[in-house]
């Protein structure tokens, strides 16, 4: 069970959040304009990374809001936590 | 110590000594018969005292078993304790504390525990080898259920009970600064040293008692007095700070990630079903630690030698432990065997009560001071030596033969000894409980030299500190030393510093042991030789008691390819049992690393996970049980409905009424009854459940093309629009019915199971990927009681409550008018789901059950007819109207539906589009939603049934799609379905079969799924019949008549020691905006006449207003009930151009107030937040959990009390939870 640094509300227990998957997917553009290959990569595939995974989470039972976590999977050690839209965090050792 | 003299509490009990209290007498049976004991007494201690050491038969052979240990390690010494509902299988006799009455049975015998039928595996033991269930049953694979039945049955364990539990238990979150898990020394001078730093610090242990192995100790002194005495000390100094929770009869079962730990409690005041139903039997702890030290002790190594799995051979240990501990000498004339130097002290505490020792050392040449002191006290030594066979018969153990041992310990030489004895004590040295550090995910190291695995290190998300025996500190002076500097070092981790004093000094017993190979404290031989090889002959050397594997079994393993430490715990079942091979792992693994010829590390250990010993579901489900096992959200109408007689479903997590029957109706009946009445007079819905979402801004239009399928562009203020909603694969997921009500501003709904998903899915585009859209969405779903008006009369029954123009052109199909119904305010859309003449009418939802009780009043001169949602799903199915998730199920496009007329050619982009042009989802002959007749009329299939093309005598067959919905109708006159078939348009017309699982088989017609094509009727359609408008109520009537309550008024108040109460209503707007735009501040803070929070969670308060930080953007504020409209209304006027939304959500939420001294442990029981009063003070204030409901958390007096906000479909359900919960304070 994670603590998991809201970048609003600070440190919270994991069962206030809920995962989304993978994070800095961005929706394509012009969809139209991808090939179903590439369209399918958008909708389907995802990593499924052991080590450093980039998510996404939401804090549903405190101020709903979207924001990305680095997470390392072997570990489970959240290096970081940021709002959307900000500059990809990168991991500290 | 004297000799035992037989008392009332057993024949071997001393007569002075122990932990016991000799001054109250304890009756208990066994088997059904009865025996005596003290209070301090485990069942285990007790048996012993009663000369009982049969306990148990093994879990395969069926061979008889005894008490093994003393501690949670017991393999043998399973109990059913008590019976019928208040059963529990499987406890460790060793653990459970003695109580009047107790009543415990053995297990895995029958028909008793001294003559058991299933011994007979015993006699066959050579053909049921390792893996002999896999091998030989494996064959024909359609037998094993069957096989396995038996099989299961022969080699069981406990029963689990049949009835309901009349128990109750808690479950509850805390926090500390330190964890210190283990009450020993080492755990003690931890908690001690922690606690004096200031650190909020919890100690939990195992047994009822703390003192750990000094309890068991009646030779060390510290700081000058006896050990235990100074246990007394250290628990009352920390019972009298603060700052420190002791938790005996509590023990750690799983260490996660973050410092999350999860301990169960045995109630002290709870004992037995006497107890049941009056106080909580257990207690889940769900604790957050700042910092850990484990100090949680060693557990002793056996020996393993000739059937030294006979009833009477125990742990050196624990026969020092029920001694000195219990007062009970198990035997009168003890045999020790051991390859350390731990014995000695054992020995002369066992010579000291009273018994005859003597000791088999299988080092040939050991030498030490605490040896030299024994052999002075007259104590035989049998050196170089080992056990070759036992002799036992009738439930007890006669004596042993003895050998000389070789020089490597392999085989044994020279002439047989025969030794009389009655009990065997094993001494193999320590295993240090390193599970919890396992589970934490710490990797562990070798120790050659001491010969087991210890702490090497914690990954960062953990941080656990090992103390004491656990670290393979076995002497008391270190335990005292480093569980000091653990708690030091744990407190200044936490940002505490530390104040206390160095531990004393033990008065350093003499006899202590050094356990290690170099300094010949210990010769490494566990698994001892026979006369026969291993494996050979009738005599066994059981490794692994709990599930009776031998080291016969590693060897075949060995032979067979299960090498690594994974496959041969899986082969051999070691360490498979609910004691996770306490006593049995580490003997596997050395077995192996000898049979392989490599160390022990390289074969590996596993990982150790939770629980620690096994937990009783009780425990886990805690209050989450019963109508708290899933909150039951309810509309306000409930109340009506519930005294109508309506049969209720489960919808999402709402109660909505199915049907109402009447008197001696079926539901067939109902339904029929409620179908009719809506096409032909009028039907009354309760849709409040219904999610809703209202969206403001200037992109609104943006938002809703990418989200529907069709076009926005167009709809006109006043008019609603259906649309479907995709996700990114193309496929449908929701759908609804969205109006516009201003320029920029619109009111979307969705299916009631999908209001959350549409709200998130909304929130995540927002917020993720469109961040410059201008659009606030807001849900009001329980902001609204939401009745649905159906058929020819509604029009009329609507007219006698609305002062609105009533016809096809003021209002006409798809449009919404907001005004006021009976003098509430309202709005009216004009929509339709069954096909009929239509009306939902949201009202806020504090006036539900006022409007629908008005409404079924005036509505009886029309023959009004409330209706459930049976009704409704017949009456959309008439039209061909879907539902998403019944007629959809992830896996269905649009133009699968057949509703290609929904889906916009000329929009360049929506949610989902682009995956319609995938080759998959644009082929040719996908499943396709189709109307089905059954040849019979009166036939209705059951949803679900497979539509097949071919009809062939048994399963399988080529399966074209399933019935999705099916219902009896009345309207079309016969049974109706739907079902989506492979190909379906182009099937139309086909006869395909359905095959049911009763063997019959059923002609159906493929048909278009509209089976009433009339479209909606216009209002002008309605032919007048003459009615008289009821003067009672009229169009004004529920704003003076009714007193506006809230919705959630039907919930008592608690009083007592703590009270819970329904805070007094006030209004409520939530307000939407960007904080750094300085025009939308200041005009927000001087209409609200408060200053907005911008730091999250802290709330303003001021006057009768308080205004809540929800959000970066979001704030809450509380006001006058009267005044929401005009804060509203002069917030739009000063912000015409500014991206802002002001939503009133009066009815959205209620607020409860607990006030109370134990207000922060009842929240505790469901709120992960940490309320300790020094965190969490007067004014402070969160958005958090309860349960599970979001809550807004208000801390208002330091009594303490608490407002609790929270949406009010769930008011009752944390109501019932926070009364569950005062039973356990």
């Amino acid at each position: 069970m994670f603590i998991i640094d809201c970048p609003w509300c600070g440190q919270r227990d994991q069962s206030e959040f809920t995962a989304h998957g993978e994070a800095y997917i961005a929706r394509p553009r012009q969809p139209g304009q991808l090939s179903d290959e590439e369209w399918g990569d958008y909708v389907f595939f995802r990593k499924n990374t052991k080590g450093i995974h980039y998510e996404r989470w939401v804090h549903s039972h405190g101020c709903r809001r979207w924001f990305n976590v680095v997470r390392d999977t072997v570990t489970d050690r959240i290096h970081a936590t940021c709002k959307p839209g900000e500059p990809r965090p990168g991991v500290k050792e | 110590m004297t000799a035992p003299v037989p008392d009332r509490a057993g024949k071997n009990r001393l007569a002075s000594g122990g932990r016991i209290d000799r001054g109250r007498t304890i009756e208990f049976y066994y088997d059904g018969k009865r025996y005596t004991g003290h209070p301090g007494d485990t069942l285990a201690s007790a048996l012993l005292a009663n000369d009982v050491h049969l306990v148990g038969r093994s879990f395969k052979y069926h061979r008889p078993r005894g008490i093994y240990s003393a501690g949670s390690e017991e393999p043998n010494a399973l109990v059913q304790l008590e019976s019928g509902a208040c059963t529990t299988p499987n406890m460790r006799a060793t653990e459970v504390e003695l109580y009047e009455g107790l009543r415990a049975a053995s297990q895995n015998c029958w028909p008793s525990v001294k003559f058991d039928l299933g011994a007979i595996n015993s006699r066959l033991s050579r053909l049921l080898p390792a893996g002999f269930y896999y091998k030989t049953f494996m064959w024909p694979a359609s037998l094993w259920m069957t096989y396995e039945k038996y099989i299961r049955k022969a080699a069981g364990l406990g029963r689990s009970p049949l009835e309901i539990d009349p128990d109750f238990y808690d479950k509850t979150h805390a926090h500390c600064d330190v964890l210190v898990i283990g009450g020993g020394p080492a755990g003690l001078q931890a908690a001690l040293a922690a606690a004096q730093s200031g650190a909020q610090v919890i100690l939990l242990d195992s047994m009822s008692e703390f003192g750990g192995s000094l309890l068991s100790d009646r030779s060390s002194t510290i700081g000058g007095v006896e050990a235990i005495e100074w246990v007394a000390d250290i628990i009352a100094r920390l019972e009298a700070m603060d700052n420190a929770t002791l938790l005996p009869q509590t023990t750690l079962a799983g260490y996660y990630d973050y410092n999350f730990l999860v301990a169960n409690q045995k109630s002290s005041e709870h004992s037995g079903p006497a107890s049941a139903g009056r106080t909580f039997r257990e207690r889940l702890w769900k604790i957050r630690a700042g910092q850990v030290v484990i100090a949680a002790g060693a557990i002793e190594r056996p020996l393993v030698f000739a059937d030294s799995d006979r009833p009477g051979v125990m742990l050196s240990g624990a026969i020092r432990s029920y001694i000195n501990r219990y007062a009970v000498l198990p035997g009168r004339n003890i045999a020790f065997l051991t390859n350390n130097d731990s014995i000695w002290q054992t020995a002369l505490d066992a010579q000291d009560a009273g018994a005859s020792v003597y000791v088999i050392d299988v080092r040939g040449n050991a030498a030490s001071a605490a040896q030299a002191r024994a052999k002075n006290q007259g104590i035989a030594i049998h050196p170089g030596k080992t056990i070759v066979g036992v002799d036992y018969a009738r439930g007890r153990i006669r004596g042993i033969e003895i050998m000389a041992l070789s020089e490597d310990g392999a085989s044994v030489t020279g002439p047989r000894q025969r030794l009389s004895c009655d009990l065997i004590g094993v001494a193999g040295g320590w295993t240090p409980t390193v599970h919890l550090y396992s589970q934490a995910k710490g990797k562990l190291k070798y120790l050659d030299d001491l010969h087991c695995f210890v702490a090497d290190r914690m990954p960062a998300s953990n941080s656990a500190i090992m103390a004491g025996a656990c670290n393979a500190d076995y002497r008391l002076d270190d335990c005292l030393s480093q569980g000091f500097k653990a708690g030091c070092e744990a407190a200044g981790n936490a940002g505490f510093e530390t104040r206390s004093a160095q531990p004393p000094a033990t008065g350093a017993n003499p006899l202590e042991a050094n356990l290690s190979e170099s300094s010949g404290g210990l010769r490494p031989l566990w698994i001892l030789p026979s006369d026969h090889p291993i494996g050979q002959g009738r005599k066994k050397h059981f490794h692994e008691l709990h599930n009776d594997a031998t080291v016969a079994d590693i060897h075949l393993a060995a032979r067979e390819g299960y090498q690594s430490v994974e496959h041969l715990k899986r082969y051999t079942t070691t360490g498979m049992g609910t004691d996770q091979g306490k006593t049995s792992n580490l003997n596997a693994l050395t077995a192996m690393s000898e049979i392989r010829g490599i160390p022990v590390p390289e074969v590996g250990t596993t990982t150790f996970r939770p629980p620690f010993t096994p937990l009783t579901f009780g425990s886990i489900v805690g209050h989450d049980r019963r109508q708290l096992f899933l909150q039951a959200r309810k509309t306000p109408m409930h109340d009506w409905h519930h005294r109508q007689g309506a049969v209720f479903e489960d919808v999402g997590d709402w109660k909505r009424p199915r049907y109402f029957p009447k008197e001696g109706e079926t539901m067939h009946d109902a339904v029929q009854r409620e179908c009719l009445a809506v096409r032909k007079s009028c039907g009354i819905l309760d849709a409040s459940t219904l999610g809703k979402i209202d969206l403001k801004g200037r992109d609104c239009i943006r938002l809703l093309n990418m989200l529907y399928t069709n076009d926005w562009s167009k709809l006109a203020p006043g008019r609603c629009r259906y649309g479907l909603m995709l996700d990114e694969h193309g496929m449908v997921f929701d759908d609804g019915v969205t109006s516009r009500l201003g320029d920029h501003h619109y009111h979307m709904t969705t299916t009631t199971g999908g209001a959350a998903r549409v709200m998130n899915w909304i929130e995540e585009w927002l917020q993720t990927e469109w961040p410059e859209l201008e659009v606030h969405a807001t849900s009001v779903t329980e902001q609204s009681a939401v009745v649905a008006l159906n058929g020819p009369a509604s029009a009329r029954l609507l007219g006698e409550l609305v002062d609105l123009p009533l016809d096809d052109r003021s209002f006409p199909f798809m449009s919404v008018r907001e005004t006021r119904i009976a003098g509430i305010p309202a709005r009216i859309f004009r929509i339709s789901f069954t096909g009929e003449l239509s009306f939902e009418i949201n009202v806020p939802a504090r006036y539900g059950l006022a409007l629908w009780t008005a409404l079924m009043d005036a509505g009886e001169k029309y023959g009004i007819c409330p209706y459930g949602t049976e009704a409704m799903h017949v009456l959309r199915a008439e039209k061909g109207f879907i539902i998403a998730g019944q007629d959809t199920d992830g896996t269905v496009t649009p133009m699968d539906l057949g509703m290609d007329w929904i889906v916009s050619k000329t929009k360049e982009d929506f949610l989902g589009k682009r995956s319609h042009a995938r080759s998959d989802t644009a082929r040719q002959g996908r499943k396709q939603l189709v109307g089905l007749l059954t040849e019979d009329p009166g036939r209705v299939l059951p949803e679900g049934a497979h539509v097949v093309e071919e009809l062939k005598s048994a399963p399988p067959m080529d399966m074209l799609g399933h019935i999705s919905s099916s219902y009896m109708s009345p309207n079309v006159g016969r049974s109706i379905a739907l079902a989506l078939v492979k190909d379906g348009f182009a099937r139309k017309g086909q006869v395909l079969h359905v095959p049911l699982l009763d063997g019959s088989a059923h002609k159906v017609t493929l048909t278009d799924p509209v089976f009433l094509p009339a479209p909606t009727p216009p209002i002008a359609d309605v032919p007048a019949d003459g009615a008289e408008p009821s003067a009672s109520i009229g169009k004004t009537g529920l704003a003076t008549g009714w007193q506006a309550t809230s919705p959630a008024c039907n919930l008592e108040p608690v009083t007592g020691r703590n009270s819970l109460r329904e805070q007094p209503w006030r209004g409520k707007v939530n307000l939407r905006g960007d904080p750094e735009n300085r025009k939308f501040l200041a005009t927000a803070e001087s209409v609200l006449d408060i200053q907005l929070p911008l730091q999250s969670n802290t709330q303003h308060s001021s006057g009768d207003r308080t205004c809540y930080w929800t959000g970066p953007d979001e704030w809450l504020l509380h006001c006058r009930l009267d005044e929401t409209g005009a804060i509203t209304q002069a917030l739009q006027e000063k912000l015409p151009d500014t991206h802002f939304a002001a939503t009133e959500v009066t009815d959205y939420y209620t607020v409860l107030h607990l006030d109370g001294p134990d207000a922060i442990a009842l929240l505790a029981k469901a709120c992960p937040l940490d309320l300790h009063p020094a965190k969490f003070t007067v004014g402070d204030c969160a958005q958090t959990r309860f349960g599970h409901a979001s809550i807004l958390l208000h801390k208002t007096a330091d009594t303490p009390a608490f407002d609790i906000q929270v949406r009010w479909s769930y008011t009752e359900y944390v109501r019932d939870y926070l009364v569950s919960a005062m039973r356990t304070v």
